[in-house]
C-alpha cells in the first residue's frame, strides 16, 4: 500500500491489475512486464523491469521512430552542418527546428541549423531509385552553402528500395572534398528512436571522433547526451568555465563540427543521457583512454554532485578547492532563488513520463523543490537506465536490437592514452565516479509507480487515481493532461522556456512550476453553475 | 537566383498521411491509425498539436524491420484488435505511410479478412485512404481520406432533401467548419459538413477529458449524404475528388467553388447554395457583408498597392489572392509546395487584371521565395510559421496564415471564412501593417489616430 499523499487507499499493486485488464489477454501480458511498484524494503535492487522491447499494435504510445532518434535527437544539433534527409518530405519537415536545441554560431559565422534539407523524394525516385538525385542534393547542397559537414538520413522507404547512401556519401565526399556522413536510420529499425542514437553514435565515432589531433589544454571534458535545449549546455558551460575546467566538446547541444575531431584528446568525458549516448563514451574510453563519468546536472543538489565528481577525478587540490568555493557560492544564490517558489511547491505531487534519462534527472530538481515524485517512466530506454548498469550482463539481444549493428572496438595503438593509473581508476570506479550508473529504480523511494513505454489509457488512469499535481511528459500528451485540470510540462522541449540545467536553471524552473500549478486561471476550469442550476427541470424540456 | 534540381530547402508542404489524419478527426468518435512505424504518427500527433494546442489522438501500426520485410498485414490485424478493445471507436481511419504503400500492404483485403475473422465487432467501420508520402502533400491526403469517406459511406439514395445539402469545407481550421455550418444552417438548410474538426480541436477546459469529443460528423449522417440535394465542394485541391465521387456513385451533383476567403468568395459559395437549393442569405448575413465592405474601404489607404508574398495551401492562396487582389493589393509572389497546374492556372485569371506581374510557383519551397523576396522586396509576408526566418532576415511584416501555425495563438478561434472571418482576417492585417507603421515612425510622423 503506498503511504504517498496522493494514493490514500490506493493499492498500487491492484491497479496496474486493474489497468492492464484493459487489454486483450496476450497484449495485458506484455504490459504487465513493463511496469513496477518500488519495493524500497530489500537490501539492494532485487527488482527487473521490462524495456526496449516492441511497443503492441494499435496501443497509443509516445515513442518515435529511429529516424527521429538520428537525425532529430543526436545529429539535428550540429549547426555549422548541413543535414539532409533523403526521403520524402515530411521526415525533414517534421524534425525541422522542433527539438529547440539552440545554436551559436563559431567565429566562422556557418549556422544552418534554420533550414530543413530534403530530397522530397517522389513516386519515380521510389520506383527507378534516389542514388543520382541524392548525389545531386548533396552537391546542390554544398555549392549553395558551403557548410562544415553534410549528414545524410535515410528513411523508411530508401532502405527498402535498397538506395546506397553510404556509397553515394563517399563519392560526394571524394568529390566536393567535404565530410559527408551517412546514416541508414531507417524509421522502422529497432523498436523506437534509441535504435537511432545508437547509428548516430557509431558513425561519429568511426568517422569524426579522433580526426583531428589537436591538443586540449587544462582541465578538459566532454558533455555527452546534452542537447541545449532552451540553452541547457550554456548554463553547464557557463558553471563549469567557472570552476576552470575547459568543456572541449557537447555532443550534440550547440556542438560545432571540428570539435568532434578532437573531442579524443579530452581528458574525461561527461555523460548526461545515459541512453542516447552511453555507446559512444564506452567506444572512446576503449580506443582512446577516455574514462567517463555519469553526471547529472538537472537540479542544484545534483549539480553540486557532479561537479564533485569532477573533482575527484582531477584530484588537485587546488581545483577541488575552486569547485567548492563555486558551489557554496551558486549553491546559497539557487537556494535562495528558489525559496519563495519552494514554499508554495512543497509536498506537491509530480508523475514524469518522458525520454530516456529526463524522467529519472528531473526528479532531483522536484525533491529540490520539496515535491514528490510519485510516478515515472522513460520512453524508450533500456532495462540498465532503470535498474543500473549491473543490469548489462542479463540483458539479452533480440531480433529487434541485432539489427543495429555493434562497432568492434581495440584500443589505438598510436593515441589510446591512459588518464590515471589502473589503481587509480579503479579506485574511482570502485566510489563510483567512473563507469558507473545505478539507474532510476534506486532513486524511487518504496511505494512509488515506474511504468515503461507508458500508453495512453496508462497515462488517464494514473491521472484519475493519483491526481498528481504537475505531470512532466511531452507534446501529445500535455493538452491531453491538463483538459484534466492538472498542469503539463513539456520537457522535450520545455514548454519553449529554459535553461533548466545548472544553478541559474534550477531557479527557472522553479518559477516556471510555481506558474503553471499556482496560476489562477485553474481555478476557473470547474463550472460555477453547477450549485445553483440555471433553469428549473420540468419546463416542457427534455433537458 | 541559384537552380536546384534535387535538394528541397524548407519546404512549403508536408507529407500527406497528416492530411488524413486532420480529415479523419472530423468524424464523430473516429480514431485515425496510421499505418506504418511509430515516427509517423508521432510526428503527424506532435505538429497537429503543436498547431491547435489540442490532444490529437491517433493509433499506428508501430512497423519493425520484420512488418517492413514481411509485410503489415499482422499489425494491422494486432492493432484492431487492440483499438476496439481498448479504445472502443465507432470508426477507425486506417491511413498508409511511404512505409506500407512501398512495401504494398493492401488495406482493403487485410480489413476485409480482419472483418471476417470477428476482429472489427458489429457496427464498427474501417475505412481507409493511401497516402504514400512520396505524392502529393498534406493537401492531398487530406482530400484522399474525404474521399474515403464518401467512398465508404455515401449511400444511393432514391429520396433527395430539398433542404439537405453535403458541404465539404476543404482543408481549413475548426473555426472555419464552424462558420461555415453556421452561414448555411443560417440559410434553413441541414448542413452535412464533412470532415467538421469544430468541437474536435477546440473543446472547452472542464476539467474532463474525452477521448472522442462531441464534434464531428457522425456515421448516421455520413450515411445520408447521398440523400443530400446537393454538395458544396470549397476548394479544388481538397475537395474535388470527394464530390465529384458522390455525383458518380450516389448521384448528388455539386458546385465546386472556391474556399470562401473574402467578399467574392463568400458571395460565389453563397450564390451556389442559392441556385441549388432556393434558400438565401438571412438579412444579417448581408449586413455582415456589407460591414466587411464597409472595413475594406475604411482601410483601403493602408492596403491599396501594399506588395505582397503568400505561400501555403493552394486552395487557400487562391482564395486569399483574390481577396487581396479585391482590395487593390498586390500579391506578387504566390508560392505553394503542393504540385498541381491549377494553381498556376486560377492564380493567372485571378491576378490578370490588377495591373502587376505576379510571380506564381507550384511545387516550390520558401528558400525559392526568400531568393525572390531578396531580389525585389515586399510589404507584408502571409503564410505559416515557417515564414519567420524570411520576415526576421529582411525585416518584413508578417501575418501568419495557413497550417501549421506554431508560433501565434487564434488561428483555429477565429474564422477567416465567410463575411464575419473575413472582417477578422481583414483587422489581422490592417493591425499588422499599423503595428509596424507606428513602430518605424520617426517622432515627427508618431500620429495618434491611424
Amino acid at each position: 500500500m503506498s503511504d504517498l499523499k496522493t494514493g490514500p487507499g490506493v493499492d498500487l499493486d491492484e491497479f496496474i491489475e486493474e489497468t492492464i485488464s484493459i487489454y486483450p489477454a496476450k497484449v495485458a501480458k506484455k504490459r504487465r512486464g513493463h511496469m513496477l511498484v518500488r519495493d524500497g524494503g530489500q537490501e539492494g535492487l532485487n527488482q527487473t523491469i521490462n524495456a526496449n522491447a516492441r511497443s503492441v499494435p494499435g496501443i497509443i504510445t509516445q515513442r518515435g521512430c529511429c529516424y527521429a532518434g538520428c537525425k532529430g535527437v543526436v545529429i539535428g544539433p550540429y549547426g555549422d552542418m548541413v543535414h539532409i534527409t533523403h526521403g520524402p518530405v515530411g521526415c525533414g519537415f517534421y524534425s525541422w527546428m522542433t527539438r529547440r536545441n539552440l545554436f551559436r554560431p563559431g567565429p566562422d559565422k556557418k549556422n544552418y541549423s534554420q533550414y530543413c534539407f530534403s530530397t522530397d523524394m517522389q513516386e519515380h525516385d521510389i520506383i527507378f531509385g534516389g542514388e543520382k538525385k541524392l548525389k545531386q542534393a548533396i552537391r546542390e547542397a554544398y555549392e549553395t552553402f558551403r557548410p562544415n559537414a553534410i549528414s545524410v538520413h535515410a528513411t523508411c522507404p530508401v532502405g527498402l528500395i535498397g538506395d546506397d547512401v553510404a556509397a553515394v556519401a563517399r563519392e560526394a565526399e571524394k568529390e566536393l572534398g567535404v565530410k559527408v556522413l551517412a546514416f541508414n536510420c531507417e524509421g522502422y529499425k529497432g523498436v523506437s528512436q534509441s535504435a537511432g542514437h545508437h547509428i548516430a553514435n557509431n558513425r561519429l565515432f568511426s568517422d569524426v571522433v579522433g580526426t583531428k589531433d589537436q591538443a586540449v589544454e587544462g582541465y578538459s571534458v566532454n558533455v555527452l547526451g546534452e542537447y541545449n535545449i532552451g540553452g541547457d549546455a550554456w548554463e553547464i558551460e557557463r558553471v563549469l568555465e567557472k570552476c576552470g575546467i575547459k568543456v572541449a566538446a557537447t555532443f550534440s547541444g550547440d556542438g560545432k563540427y571540428e570539435t568532434m575531431t578532437y573531442a579524443h584528446m579530452a581528458s574525461l568525458n561527461l555523460v548526461m543521457c545515459h541512453r542516447s549516448i552511453n555507446y559512444l563514451a564506452e567506444m572512446m574510453e576503449t580506443k582512446y583512454g577516455i574514462p567517463w563519468a555519469k553526471v547529472n546536472f538537472i537540479g542544484i543538489r545534483a549539480m553540486s554532485k557532479s561537479l564533485r565528481k569532477i573533482a575527484a577525478f582531477f584530484d588537485d587540490p587546488e581545483l577541488t578547492s575552486r569547485i567548492e568555493q563555486v558551489i557554496a557560492e551558486e549553491e546559497k544564490l539557487a537556494l535562495d532563488g528558489i525559496a519563495p517558489y519552494r514554499a508554495r511547491l512543497e509536498g506537491k505531487t509530480a508523475m514524469l513520463f518522458v525520454g530516456g534519462s529526463r524522467a529519472h534527472h528531473y526528479q532531483d530538481l522536484l525533491r529540490d523543490l520539496g515535491m514528490i515524485p510519485v510516478a515515472a517512466g522513460y520512453e524508450f530506454a533500456h532495462r540498465d537506465d532503470y535498474e543500473g548498469r549491473q543490469a548489462l550482463k542479463d540483458i539479452k539481444l533480440d531480433a529487434d536490437s541485432r539489427n543495429i549493428e555493434e562497432l568492434k572496438v581495440n584500443p589505438d595503438p598510436d593515441r589510446y592514452r591512459p588518464r590515471l593509473s589502473p589503481e587509480k581508476l579503479e579506485q574511482l570506479e570502485k566510489d563510483k565516479v567512473l563507469k558507473s550508473y545505478d539507474g532510476m529504480l534506486p532513486d524511487m523511494p518504496q511505494g512509488t509507480l515506474v511504468v515503461d513505454d507508458i500508453s495512453h489509457v496508462e497515462l488517464e488512469r494514473l491521472i484519475l487515481t493519483l491526481k498528481p499535481d504537475l505531470l512532466l511528459s511531452g507534446i501529445k500528451d500535455k493538452y491531453i493532461i491538463e483538459k484534466f485540470g492538472v498542469p503539463s510540462k513539456q520537457l522535450h522541449n520545455y514548454d519553449y522556456s529554459g535553461p533548466f540545467a545548472g544553478y541559474r536553471g534550477a531557479v527557472n524552473f522553479a518559477g516556471e512550476i510555481d506558474m503553471m500549478i499556482n496560476n489562477p486561471a485553474w481555478k476557473l476550469v470547474s463550472n460555477p453553475f453547477k450549485r445553483k442550476p440555471l433553469l428549473q427541470a420540468g419546463l416542457g424540456t427534455d433537458q | 537566383m541559384t537552380t536546384r534540381q534535387a535538394l528541397r530547402v524548407n519546404p512549403a508542404k508536408t507529407c500527406q498521411p497528416i492530411g488524413a489524419m486532420y480529415a479523419a478527426l472530423g468524424i464523430n468518435r473516429c480514431l485515425p491509425h496510421s499505418h506504418g512505424s511509430q515516427g509517423c504518427c508521432s510526428y503527424h500527433r506532435s505538429h497537429l498539436t503543436r498547431h491547435y494546442k489540442e490532444p490529437v489522438m491517433a493509433s499506428t501500426s508501430s512497423f519493425t524491420e520484420g512488418a517492413s520485410v514481411f509485410g503489415g498485414s499482422p499489425n494491422l490485424r494486432q492493432s484492431l484488435k487492440t483499438i476496439f478493445q481498448v479504445y472502443d471507436p465507432d470508426v477507425v481511419a486506417v491511413h498508409t505511410t511511404c512505409l506500407s504503400e512501398t512495401i504494398g500492404d493492401d488495406i482493403p483485403t487485410i480489413v476485409k479478412k480482419a472483418a471476417d475473422d470477428g476482429i472489427v465487432p458489429e457496427g464498427k467501420w474501417v475505412i481507409h485512404a493511401s497516402t504514400p508520402s512520396y505524392v502529393g502533400s498534406h493537401v492531398t491526403g487530406f482530400s484522399n481520406m474525404v474521399k474515403g469517406m464518401a467512398s465508404y459511406f455515401t449511400r444511393e439514395s432514391s429520396v433527395k432533401h430539398k433542404d439537405q445539402v453535403n458541404i465539404l469545407p476543404g482543408y481549413v481550421e475548426p473555426s472555419d467548419m464552424r462558420e461555415i455550418k453556421g452561414m448555411v444552417s443560417e440559410m434553413g438548410l441541414k448542413p452535412l459538413v464533412f470532415p467538421d474538426t469544430s468541437d474536435v480541436l477546440d473543446t472547452p477546459k472542464t476539467g474532463e477529458y474525452h477521448m472522442y469529443p462531441r464534434g464531428g460528423i457522425t456515421v448516421p449522417d455520413l450515411m445520408k449524404t447521398g440523400s443530400s440535394l446537393h454538395t458544396m465542394a470549397l476548394g479544388q485541391f481538397s475537395s474535388l475528388d470527394a464530390a465529384s465521387y458522390m455525383d458518380h456513385k450516389a448521384n448528388v451533383p455539386f458546385t465546386l467553388v472556391d474556399i470562401p476567403i473574402g467578399v467574392k468568395a463568400t458571395d460565389r459559395f453563397l450564390q451556389g447554395i442559392m441556385d441549388a437549393t432556393g434558400a438565401e442569405p438571412t438579412g444579417s448575413m448581408l449586413d455582415d457583408r456589407g460591414r466587411l465592405v464597409d472595413m475594406m474601404t475604411d482601410y483601403q489607404h493602408y492596403l491599396y498597392g501594399k506588395k505582397v508574398a503568400l505561400w501555403g495551401d493552394p486552395d487557400q492562396v487562391i482564395s486569399l489572392a483574390e481577396f487581396l487582389v479585391s482590395m487593390g493589393m498586390k500579391p506578387v509572389y504566390l508560392v505553394t509546395g503542393t504540385p498541381g497546374k491549377v494553381f498556376e492556372k486560377r492564380l493567372t485569371s485571378i491576378t490578370s487584371d490588377g495591373n502587376f506581374e505576379p510571380v506564381i510557383a507550384q511545387n516550390q519551397d520558401l528558400f525559392y521565395l526568400h531568393q525572390l523576396i531578396k531580389n525585389e522586396p515586399v510589404d507584408l509576408l502571409m503564410g505559416n510559421t515557417y515564414g519567420k526566418y524570411i520576415a526576421r532576415a529582411e525585416d518584413i511584416p508578417f501575418v501568419r496564415y495557413g497550417f501549421p501555425i506554431l508560433d501565434r495563438a487564434g488561428h483555429s478561434y477565429f474564422p477567416s471564412v465567410g463575411y464575419r472571418g473575413g472582417m477578422h482576417l481583414l483587422s489581422t492585417i490592417v493591425n499588422t501593417i499599423l503595428d509596424r507603421m507606428d513602430r518605424d515612425a520617426p517622432e515627427e510622423r508618431f500620429e495618434l489616430v491611424l
